[in-house]
Parts: structure tokens; sequence; C-alpha cells
């Protein structure tokens, strides 16, 4: 056919010129070494947790109005993407800030699945991402990359450990979970599982809720017909307020204890509630009720700026901008060599924590945390915090566990829970 | 007892939410044969307008209201200054009012932003009461209540009133209506106001047990869609008997089979789509 | 019909020489723009030819996606047999959503496609075992020589122009003319003792093949597939592209693929508000131009033609 040969004619001579000349075309050359540092932040300023994804933006940012957005003589650029809280938007956007508004890092990210779908893209480029808040528990075990480092943040499977514990500690035995259906949900429970079943617990039921589900009805008739002793609920966001209300309106708030995820019964969710929210136990090394010099002075801060208590969000990503200041002043502001910089990362310790501690990563790339047992209550100015109720000291992405052991065993998922089997 | 009781309420409060939302598709639906796909961001508009009234002014009561007439006057709007140039070609309605969709989706995103809201209800309908042996939520008991005064008041309308004659009479057949000379276009868009002021009342009432959020109205769209689907077009008894089918299909598919749950609802409506397009109490004109 | 060929040649010598004066990111965009092209062309070949608006062919694009993703990643099987799969799962869903569509016309058959699209959407969301819900599935399944942006263009360029080509001459066959009749009137062809059915069938099956190859293109292209790439708006978009390029015409799909999503990282630049933008463009499309960008300019054309000659 007349058009075909044209066509391959057309083609065969276009592809060989340009396979001569090719060069990976998302490799930019070494911008000017003086010229601003291009951070590409991504939060999800619509979906589920659409709050949170704001002061994710709003905590990085109070950083680098604090030090004048300026490091070691270079001026700091945060460009701004919306993740919308789909991995597959988070996939465009972070090619768009890598490859058109060629930014010098990728940061941020809330759900598991939008991190883990942007680690992916960064491991065929090598552009350095950071995620203080991206809990996608293989990103720092089995899956470790050289350009993805977890700053200021933490492993989805580290913080219910404690919780477990507790749990035991108050004599409950039988638990059925209730969290979102996807990787955090999953390694959360897996973590809280494997501990509550190793302490002798057992594991009723796991109920997995699509993320943003409005109606939890069905499974509030299930979880009341069980009887378990304790439920874990493990939400986030809008999930988290529409379980917290909901629980409450079928009246079980009152009947069945819970021990909520350190999202639950964050800043971002309670802050707008009332009573259906106070008496909340949960678990993080993030508590803002916490009386501690550190946190009172970055609470303050944060209120003078945005008129509000900081959620776990705004605190992940005001450290993550403190590292990655920490970091910068390390390497004089030469950040171009990546390889260079991604080490010098790995090597901060950040002693201006608003934890009040130094924080630094452990042999595989993850922070060690204090955590805290907290409970939410009524401040006399009508606000609800979180105050410390118990304390574990120095808790890893490990727990007690040998790392390589650990590891041998398969990663959390919706199959595998890590229960016990007796 | 308590599971399947509680279950059966479970089923029974959404379906009063979704009768009043599906009660407004059918009656566009079956009048003026237009698929109206941005009956869901309607419904999410209502919502969010309650909230703000509310919020404002303390007043549940006075957040529905505003929400109803809100959205009738942009169901009045759309008609006027955008159906009506597309009259006659049923596909290019509904893909015009896909446009409309998208618009008002991204309207009100930049209106109240990408949070979730909750709109607020008065102190007696908080909390739970307890009948029965059952513990359940107040607001829930009360959409019910909601659901099934609407399904008299407009029994009362379509049987009772000149009006609802004439739309029945117009579902069946239009041109015959016309041509005994009746402002046909007059009971357009009264009936067009009446079913978007449903839409932006099941919102206020949506918005306050399942909150508000910026994907919200693809998914009572959605619903809406089986509903009317199954119950039939233009049928008031077909909306409620759908609406009944649909919450239980959803309740009793998420508990029994999670995996399958959208499987579960929009199963038969594809097969009625396929064997029965007109449902199981629409007729054919 | 000269002039047709020599149109053809050109648009495509202009495609094949694109990448010598654009970056690789835009060279990225434009693979992605052939491919949704491609999609678009495919539901043309119903809504266009056959009269019968679909709203359901993101989930038959999705399902290739998915095969040939879940089938090279989870399932450790071979590239080619994975396309394969993916090929083969695309067409026989389209098969199914066929079967059930043929009874119906209009806005019915655009409601149940999109009902079946849905049933599509909900699965892979809540089949997590399989499809793994919200987190997707991760892939890169491209051999060495696509991982340069470039090569992957020509090869999704070298792809596209041979659906492009079949699927034209499949809509001039005597069989497309048939379809073409069944748009027109279907009554009439019935009365002239076609089986109007099995004809809307087999289209739909063709339909259905050409776009789940452009969804196996897409899992090359995009490293990832998760519900959203199943979802309405999917089905929706692929629609709007063919519409506003003009359908009917095929052409006009790659040009509603071109204009929408060259608008869109245009827009997107410079504001958030693409989806209003879209929103908009629908319904001025639907009011002014229902036959599109290229059927309009048909129509302008035909008239200058005809004053002309009078």
């Amino acid at each position: 056919m007349m058009n075909r040969r044209k066509f391959l004619k057309a083609t065969g001579a276009a592809a060989a010129t340009t396979a001569a000349t090719s060069v990976g075309p998302w490799v930019h050359t070494a911008s000017a070494q003086t010229g601003p540092i291009r951070i590409g932040l991504m939060a999800p300023l619509t979906g589920v947790v659409a709050a949170g994804g704001r002061e994710v933006v709003e905590g990085f940012n109070l950083y680098w109005d604090q030090v004048g957005k300026k490091v070691a003589g270079r001026e700091i650029e945060v460009i701004v993407e919306d993740d919308g809280a789909n991995p597959d938007t988070s996939l465009q956007k972070a090619r768009r800030l890598v490859e058109q508004r060629n930014v010098h890092w990728l940061v941020g990210n809330i759900l598991a699945n939008t991190g883990l779908a942007v680690a992916e893209y960064v491991k065929g480029n090598g552009v350095p991402y950071f995620i203080p808040v991206i809990a996608a528990d293989d990103l720092t075990q089995r899956k470790r990359l050289n350009n993805v480092v977890r700053i200021a943040g933490y492993s989805s499977s580290q913080t219910p450990r404690p919780i477990a514990d507790y749990g035991l500690k108050q004599g409950y035995k039988k638990a059925v979970t209730i969290s979102q259906d996807y990787a955090f949900g999953h390694e959360q429970c897996g973590g809280f599982c494997q501990t509550f079943t190793e302490g002798g617990g057992t594991i009723m039921q796991q109920f997995w809720n699509p993320l943003n589900t409005a109606d939890f009805s069905p499974y509030l008739a299930q979880i009341q017909n069980l009887k378990p002793d304790v439920v874990f609920s493990m939400e986030t966001g809008a999930d988290a307020s529409r379980f917290i209300q909901q629980w409450n309106n079928f009246g079980l708030k009152d009947k069945i204890p819970v021990l909520y995820c350190q999202n639950a019964t964050d800043q971002s969710v309670i802050r707008t509630m009332g009573p259906e929210a106070e008496g909340l136990i949960s678990g993080a090394h993030f508590c803002e009720g916490r009386d501690e010099a550190a946190n009172n002075k970055f609470l303050a801060d944060y209120n003078k700026a945005y008129n509000k208590l900081p959620s776990i969000y705004g605190f992940s990503h005001y450290s993550g901008a403190m590292w990655l200041a920490e970091a910068i002043k390390r390497v004089n502001g030469k950040v171009e060599d990546k390889v260079n910089f991604l080490n010098e990362v790995r090597q901060v310790k950040l002693t201006g924590s608003p934890l009040g501690r130094s924080v630094e990563l452990d042999p595989y790339g993850n922070p060690v945390y204090d955590m805290y047992i907290r409970k939410t209550v009524k401040r006399p100015d009508g606000k609800l915090w979180n105050v410390p109720i118990a304390s574990y000291p120095n808790v890893s992405q490990f727990w007690k566990y040998n790392p390589e052991t650990y590891m041998a065993q398969p990663p959390y998922s919706r199959t595998f829970q890590g229960i016990k089997k007796t | 007892m308590s599971m399947l009781a509680f279950n059966l309420l479970n089923s029974l409060t959404f379906a009063a939410l979704l009768f009043v939302v599906g009660s407004g598709f059918t009656l566009i639906f079956g009048l003026m044969r237009i698929v109206n796909l941005a009956h869901g961001a309607l419904y999410l508009l209502g919502g969010y307008i309650a909230f703000t009234v509310a919020m404002k002014s303390g007043s549940f009561a006075l957040g529905i209201g505003c929400a109803a007439l809100a959205v009738a006057f942009a169901g009045f709007l759309i008609d006027t200054l955008l159906l009506r140039f597309v009259k006659n070609n049923e596909l290019r309605q509904v893909l015009l009012t896909v446009g409309v969709a998208l618009v008002l989706n991204d309207l009100m995103l930049v209106i109240w932003g990408g949070d979730t809201f909750t709109v607020p209800v008065p102190q007696w309908l908080q909390g739970a009461v307890q009948f029965a042996g059952i513990t359940y939520p107040a607001f829930r008991l009360f959409v019910l209540g909601v659901g099934v005064a609407i399904f008299i008041g407009l029994w009362l309308l379509l049987n009772k009133t000149r009006l609802g004659a004439l739309i029945r009479a117009g579902v069946d057949d239009a041109e015959m209506v016309e041509a005994m000379g009746v402002n046909i276009r007059r009971v357009f868009i009264y009936t067009l106001m009446l079913g978007t002021a449903l839409a932006g009342l099941g919102g206020s009432l949506g918005g306050a047990f399942l909150s508000l959020y910026p994907t919200a109205d693809a998914e009572i769209l959605v619903f809406s869609l089986a509903v009317v689907i199954i119950g039939g077009r233009g049928s008031l008894a077909g909306a409620a008997v759908g609406a009944i089918f649909v919450a239980m299909l959803n309740t009793f598919g998420q508990v029994w089979f999670p995996e399958l749950a959208y499987f579960v609802i929009f199963g038969p409506m594809a097969v009625l789509l396929a064997f029965r397009p007109l449902g199981l109490f629409g007729r054919a004109t | 019909m000269n002039k047709r060929y020599a149109w053809t040649a050109i648009v495509l010598a202009a495609l094949a020489l694109l990448p010598l004066a654009i970056t690789g990111y835009h060279t990225s965009i434009a693979t992605q723009i052939l491919i949704y092209a491609a999609l678009a062309m495919s539901i043309d070949i119903l809504a266009g030819y056959t009269g019968r608006t679909p709203l359901g062919h993101g989930a038959i694009f999705g399902v290739a996606t998915y095969v040939v993703l879940y089938y090279v990643t989870t399932a450790n099987g071979s590239l080619a047999a994975g396309i394969v799969l993916g090929i083969l799962a695309a067409t026989a869903t389209a098969v199914v959503f066929g079967a059930l569509a043929i009874r119906t016309s209009g806005v019915y058959f655009l409601l149940l496609t999109l009902a079946l699209g849905m049933i599509v959407w909900g699965v892979s969301l809540r089949w997590t075992s399989v499809t793994g819900g919200e987190n997707g599935i991760r892939g890169n399944i491209k051999p060495e020589w696509l991982a340069n942006h470039v090569n992957l263009y020509y090869l999704t360029l070298a792809i596209t122009s041979l659906m492009a080509l079949a699927m034209w001459r499949f809509v001039n066959s005597p069989f497309g003319l048939t379809l073409k009749g069944i748009r027109e009137s279907e009554s009439r062809m019935r009365a002239l003792g076609y089986n109007v059915p099995l004809h809307v069938f087999i289209g739909f099956v063709v339909s259905g093949f050409f776009a789940g190859l452009a969804g196996i293109l897409y899992a090359f292209y995009n490293s990832f597939v998760s519900p959203s790439t199943v979802e309405l708006k999917q089905s929706v978009s692929g629609l709007l592209m063919a519409i506003v390029g003009g359908v009917g015409t095929l052409f006009g799909s790659l040009i509603g693929s071109i204009v929408i999503i060259s608008l869109e990282n245009v827009v997107s630049l410079y504001t958030e508000r693409w989806s209003m933008v879209l929103g908009f463009m629908f319904i001025f499309t639907m009011i002014f131009a229902p036959e599109g960008l290229v059927g309009k300019a048909r129509q302008i054309l035909a008239r200058r033609r005809s004053k002309r000659s009078s």
C-alpha cells in the first residue's frame, strides 16, 4: 500500500537519525551550582487525606520560611503538586516534576500506595526521593533503594507494635481489626497482629474497607456481633473521622474498647470533632500534648503561622525540611552530586527535632523513636489533643526481632498478617 | 436476631437516602427523557450548601431548605442555559450533563476545597436510640422517616394534583400532552426543578451521616443509576423498590461478599439493562 | 483518493520527526497522545460508525493492562505470552460486554456499557489478592531497548499507525459499510435482511480488540496499573477525544487526543482547573459542534466547495 511504504520510509529515516543522537532524555545536565534548589513536593490536596495533605505543604514551608528560604547560600524553591491520593496521579505528577520542571528532589506524598508508585519511578532514574510520611515497610527493609530515604519518617509496622503490647497489658485477649484496604493498612495490622498474637492474644476476624468508605455500618454490625475484647482501628483522614463518628452514633463507644492507629486520632482528624473524639487511645512517636520544651516551641511556632495545633503530617514534613537543611549544610550547598548528597543525608543526626531527642536512621534507613501511648483529652480552651499515658523508649522498625531473621518472613500483606498459630 | 435486624436497618436507612436522590433522577429521566449525569454533582452541591448554611446559622432546617432551593435553581439554570440547545437528541443531552458534572465538581472543589465535611445536625438527632434491644443512630432513623415522607408527598403530588397528572401523562406520552394544548415546557421545568431539589435535599441528608467530599458525587450518581435502571424509568414505586433493592445488595454484599461488592450491585443492573431495560416498573411509551 | 494518501504521509512524517524537535518529556507526552488516540479510535468504531455510544471502553483497555502486568510481574510469565493474554482478555471482555449490549441502543446502550465498566472497576478495586486493589500492580515490563523515551515513542507510533490502518480498512470494508448503514437506519438494514445484532456484536468485539491493544501499549508506557486505569473517567476521556475530534472520522480521534492531552499539559502549568476546562469543552462541543473539529472542518470545506461550484 502506498501510504505504508511512505510511512516506513519516513520512520526509518527519522529513527536512524535519532538513534545516533539520542541521550537519556530525563537526565538533566547539572544546573548552575548557585541557582535555586528546586524541590518537588507532592501532597494529596484532594481525596481521603486532603486535610493532612495541606499540612504536608504547611509544615514543609514553615521550616523554610523560618530560615529565610535559603541554606548554605542557595535559595530553596518548593514546587507543589497535588497527588490526588491516587497512585496513578502521583506517578504523572512525579514525572512532570522531574522531567518538565527539573526538580532536584522529590519529597512528600502521604498514602503508602502513592509513595510506592513514585518509588518505582525513581528507581529507574536515580532522582532522590525523600519520604517523611510514606511508611511502606519494605522501603527500609527488603526493597531498599539507594535514592529513596526516609528522613524523619517511620515505617508502617513500627508504630502499632507498642499499641498491641499495651493492649495485652490491659488484659485484652480477643481482638478484631478494621483497616483501610491498602499497603499501609495491611502493614499496620500486620505489626499489630504479630505482636498481639505472640503475646498470647487471638485475632477473631479482620475487616478491610476500601479507601473513602462513607458508610461503616455493615462493618459495625459485624464487629458488634463478634463481641471482641478490643478493636484495632486503622483508619486515616476522612475514613478515621467517619469511623469515630459512626462508632459513637451506633452507641459502641462505651461498649467495646478501641485502640486507634496514630493517624486516626491525629490533629488533622480530631481538630474539628467534638465529644465523640474524647478519650480515644492510640500510639505514635509524635504526641503533641507532651509537655517538653522542643515540642512546646514547635506548637507555638505552628500555631502562630497557621492558627492550629500541628498534625503528624505537618510535624513530619517540618522535620523533613530540617533534615534536608542539615544535609545541604553538610555538602556546602553542592547538592548536584547526588550520590554524595544522599550519603550525607543518611548521616544526619537531627538534634533540633521537635521531639526533643536526636533522630537518626538505623542501619537500614529508618529512624528509631520513643513511642507514646496517647489519649485524646479536651484542653481548657476547648481544643482536643493527644497526651501521653505510657511510653516505650527506642522502638525501631524491627521491634524486638533480629533484623535479618525478621526480613526472612514475608512482608505484611492481605494474606500474611504475622498471626502466630497456636 | 441482632445482626439481621441491624443490617436490615442499615439497608433501609440507606435505601431512604437512595430513594430521595433516585426519585429526582427518575422524574427527570421519565418525563424529559434526560439521563442527568450531573445529578450526583447536584447532590454534592446541595450537601455543601446545607453544610455552609447550617454552620453559619446554626439551623439544620434552614440548611436543608436553602440547599433544596439553591439546587432547584441550579437545575433551572442548567435547563434554560444549556439543555434547551440540545433538545431532541438524547445522546447529546447525556453527554452535555457529563460536561456540567465536570464543571460543577471542579467549581465545588474551588469553593469548598478538598477536605471532608459533615453537615451538623441538631442535638436531638445526634447519638443513638435504644429500642427492641438494638442501639441505632438516631439520624439514620430520621433519614428513614424523611424518605417515607417524601414518598408519600410525591405520591400525593403525582396522583392528587393537576401537575402530577400532567407529569404522569407526560411520562407516558409527552407529544400527546402537548397536542392537548398544555404548555409542556412549563411542566418540564417544574419537574426538573423538583428533581434537582430532591438531589439537593438528598445531599443535605447524606452529608450528615455519610459526609461530603469531592468524589461523593460520582459515588451517589452510580447508585442512583442503579436504582432507576432497576426500578424503572419514571416510576415512583420503581424508585422505592429499586432503592431498597440496591441498598440491600450493597449492605449485605459488603458483609457476605466484600470482594464482589460492586459486582453485586452492577451485575443486576447490567442484566436488567440487557434484558429488560424498562426495569421492574417502567412502562413502554 | 490521492489527496488522502498525501495527507496521511504528511501526518506520519510529522509524527516521525517529532522527537527531534521536542524534549524527552514531551516525547513521552506524545506517546501518551498516540495511545489514547488509539483508544478513542476504537471507541469511534462504535460511536461514529455504528451509531452506538459506549462508556465502558476504558475498562476493556485497562483489562489488557492489568493482565499483562499481572502475568509478567506476579505470575513471572514471559512478556510475549503476557501480551497475547492481555489482548485475549480484553477481547473476551468485549465479547461479554457486546453480547449483553447488542440488545440495546442509544442511551440504554450508554448506561449498560457504563454499568459493565463499573463492574470491572469494582473487581479491580476489591479483588485485592489478584489486582492489588488500591495498591495496583507496579512493573516496568519494557525490554532494555525501550527504556528510552524516544524508542518507546517510535514503537508506539509504529503500532498505533498499523492499528489505525487496520481500523480504517475495517470501517471501509463491506462489513464496515453495513455498520454505517445500521447507524443511518437500523430498521432499513433489518428490512434488507441484515443480521443487525450480529453485525453490532462483531463491531463491538473488533473495537474491544483494538482497545485492548492500546491497553498493552499503556502498560509499557505507564509501568503501573490501578483501578484508576479502568475507571469511568477513562472511558469518558476516550469518548470525549473521539467526539471533540469528530466521531465517524477515525482521524478525528487523533486530533481529539492531541487537543485534549496537549491542553491538559498546558493548562496544568498555569492552573489546577483542568477539569473545569474539560467540562466546558464537553458542553461547548455538544451545543455548537457535535460533529467535532474534523467534522466541522469537513462541513466548512464542503460548503465552500458547493459555493464555488454554484
